[in-house]
């Protein structure tokens, strides 16, 4: 069936079409292909959109009479000759699903061995300074031990406090049923010492310092201050990221002393209170119940982490892709990875020094 | 009819300092309008204050013969996609492809069919002289001249009526330049948009404008075609022409 002649008037640009959009867009696919024939010499302007919403509704062909203004050949033209658009087939293929199943080992194995490229380097640059002392990133650094170390402790020193009010308060609720008060020294120097205190340290500084280094290796990617640094012959792994395992491995048993001592505090003050035992008996029963290992595995433990965290902080910040979306994706999953691996070590020394310092009676 | 750009009486103070005091500027429909100036001059401030990015301290902006920051939200939403920008460094989404770049604003606007979406982003890929195997490459995997081509690409893709450029061909060699500034003339006589761009680049400059406006002492020293502003008897005009004609017939290394 034919139909009359089309009027279009008016302005036919995205903007002022947009109001109308759905209802234009039924009409032409009405009439598209069935009107005799096209007028748009009232048209005033149009615009690629427009010009395409036509092209389209008139079958990606020119009808056989159209009144086209000269002012609206360049546009018309425009349009006929966009390229072809040819959207690509389907893949069908059953290699996809294997693909999907491999990838993940690959994805790991390129983890295992950026991991291990990187540690490999960061030993040799170690080595190398050795030779060389003067080559020593002494500021770098003081700067890392400072942004890690020093700039942590307010925080470190409350969550330890609190956290060490909550651990007395339900630990002497308990004790005191069974009138095992006296315990609550053992229980707290032991826990928090060996602990608690360096996995509390280790998740504090992971999310703090190890998204802070993993998010400045990758900006410093997408600005291309690493090429810059290695045209100037200057190896990243020496000057940016040794500095910081070293740091973190010093500055850890400190910061573990510091959250141990806040939140024996803190479980000092809720001792008081709860079991009325003072802090001068919890003091000096605290280093008689409490064997000197402990506070060791603590402040070793307070480096492996430490030294862990820096490394995935940095192996992810390596990996960042000179984009937005890989900085953010790369900075969560380096502190989750940082997390896990503080954990996972954490088990691991645990069966390591399950036989020192924890006498049985 | 009501000039595109209108800036009445801009003054702004900026870190403790004026950087225009009642500085006074109308572009015309159709024009390609230069600014022009030394560095700190507030060029850029002045581009980023008609697209309602910065605030003067105060005066009166128009664009299209509307106060800018009239009306409700959406009105001035609207008034803004009339505009398109080229920022210096191109400002592509690093996260998305070279086709998802252009597509954004399109997609954003709505009421498109991706059908129509994926016609429109590669007719105007093909305006900007690339070819449709580009529009899978990440913005880090583009050249410097490809991704002025493709900002250039986005800016577009609402095919605006006044399209502002900061420094379009800084960062390019000369032959890249020249070939960047023929684009946009071309694309400004297929499409008539209303142009503004900052330059220190004098053959850009050249090229490019049919009107030149001199930015110094914190106001339009002088505004009009390349030939009117040379003759104007200022010293710092002079001098800025002066110097950068000497530094274009150094011979290049």
């Amino acid at each position: 069936m034919t139909q009359g002649c089309a009027h279009l008037a008016g302005d036919w640009s995205l903007a002022a079409l947009r109001p109308r959009l759905p209802v234009l867009r039924r009409l032409l696919s009405v009439h598209g292909l069935q009107a005799a024939g096209w007028d748009l010499s009232a048209v005033t302007r149009m615009d690629s959109f427009g010009a395409l919403l036509l092209w389209r509704a008139w079958g990606m062909h020119e009808p056989a009479s159209v009144l086209l203004p000269p002012a609206l050949q360049a546009v018309m033209q425009r349009v006929r000759l966009a390229p072809p658009v040819q959207s690509a087939p389907p893949v069908r293929d059953w290699r996809v699903a294997l693909r999907a199943l491999g990838r993940p080992g690959l994805l790991i194995a390129s983890h295992a061995k950026g991991f291990l490229l990187m540690l490999g380097s960061v030993v040799l640059e170690a080595a190398r300074l050795v030779y060389r002392p003067r080559a020593i990133p002494w500021r770098e650094f003081s700067a890392a031990f400072y942004q890690i170390g020093v700039r942590a402790l307010p925080i470190a020193a409350l969550v330890g406090f609190l956290i060490g009010i909550v651990l007395a308060y339900l630990s002497a609720l308990q004790l005191r049923n069974f009138g095992a008060d006296a315990l609550i020294i053992n229980i707290l120097g032991i826990g928090i010492l060996r602990e608690l205190g360096p996995v509390l340290v280790s998740i504090l500084v992971a999310g703090r310092s190890g998204s802070a280094i993993t998010a400045q290796l990758g900006v410093m990617r997408v600005t291309e201050e690493l090429d810059a640094l290695a045209v100037m012959g200057v190896s990243a792994h020496q000057r940016l990221i040794l500095p910081k395992v070293l740091a973190m491995a010093l500055v850890m048993p400190l910061l573990v002393l510091w959250t141990s001592a806040a939140a024996l505090g803190g479980g000092m003050v809720a001792t008081q209170l709860q079991l009325e035992i003072g802090w001068q008996h919890f003091v000096v029963s605290l280093a008689q119940v409490v064997p000197v290992q402990n506070l060791v595995i603590g402040f070793i433990k307070g480096s492996v982490f430490g030294v862990a965290i820096a490394l995935v902080a940095c192996h992810f910040g390596l990996r960042i892709q000179p984009n937005t979306e890989s900085l953010s994706r790369n900075t969560t999953a380096a502190v989750v990875a940082a997390i896990t691996s503080v954990i996972l070590l954490d088990a691991l020394l645990a069966v390591m020094t399950r036989g020192i310092g924890v006498p049985l009676r | 009819m009501s000039p595109v750009v209108s800036l009445c009486d801009i003054s702004t103070r900026l870190g403790g300092q004026w950087v225009h005091r009642g500085l006074t500027l109308d572009v015309a429909q159709g024009e390609l309008m230069a600014l022009v100036g030394g560095s700190g001059a507030g060029k850029t401030t002045l581009l980023r204050q008609i697209t309602g990015l910065q605030r003067p301290t105060s005066g009166a902006i128009e664009l299209f013969g509307e106060p800018l920051y009239a009306g409700r939200r959406s009105q001035r939403f609207a008034r803004l996609r009339r505009l398109g920008m080229l920022f210096q460094q191109g400002a592509l989404f690093s996260a998305l492809t070279v086709f998802d770049n252009i597509a954004f604003p399109l997609r954003e606007f709505g009421g498109l069919h991706e059908a129509e979406i994926r016609v429109l982003v590669l007719a105007k890929l093909g305006q900007v002289g690339l070819a449709a195997q580009h529009a899978t490459l990440m913005p880090a995997q583009l050249s410097g001249g490809m991704v002025k081509r493709v900002a250039l690409a986005r800016a577009l893709a609402l095919e605006p009526e006044l399209l502002l450029l900061d420094e379009p061909t800084a960062g390019l060699d000369p032959e890249r330049s020249a070939a960047f500034v023929a684009l946009i003339r071309q694309l400004h006589a297929e499409l008539g948009f209303t142009v503004v761009f900052v330059t220190h680049d004098l053959d850009t400059l050249s090229a490019l404008a049919t009107r030149v406006a001199v930015l110094a002492e914190r106001r339009i020293l002088a505004s009009g075609t390349l030939d009117e502003v040379h003759a104007t008897e200022h010293p710092f005009i002079q001098k800025f022409f002066r110097y950068h004609t000497t530094i274009d017939e150094t011979p290049a290394e």
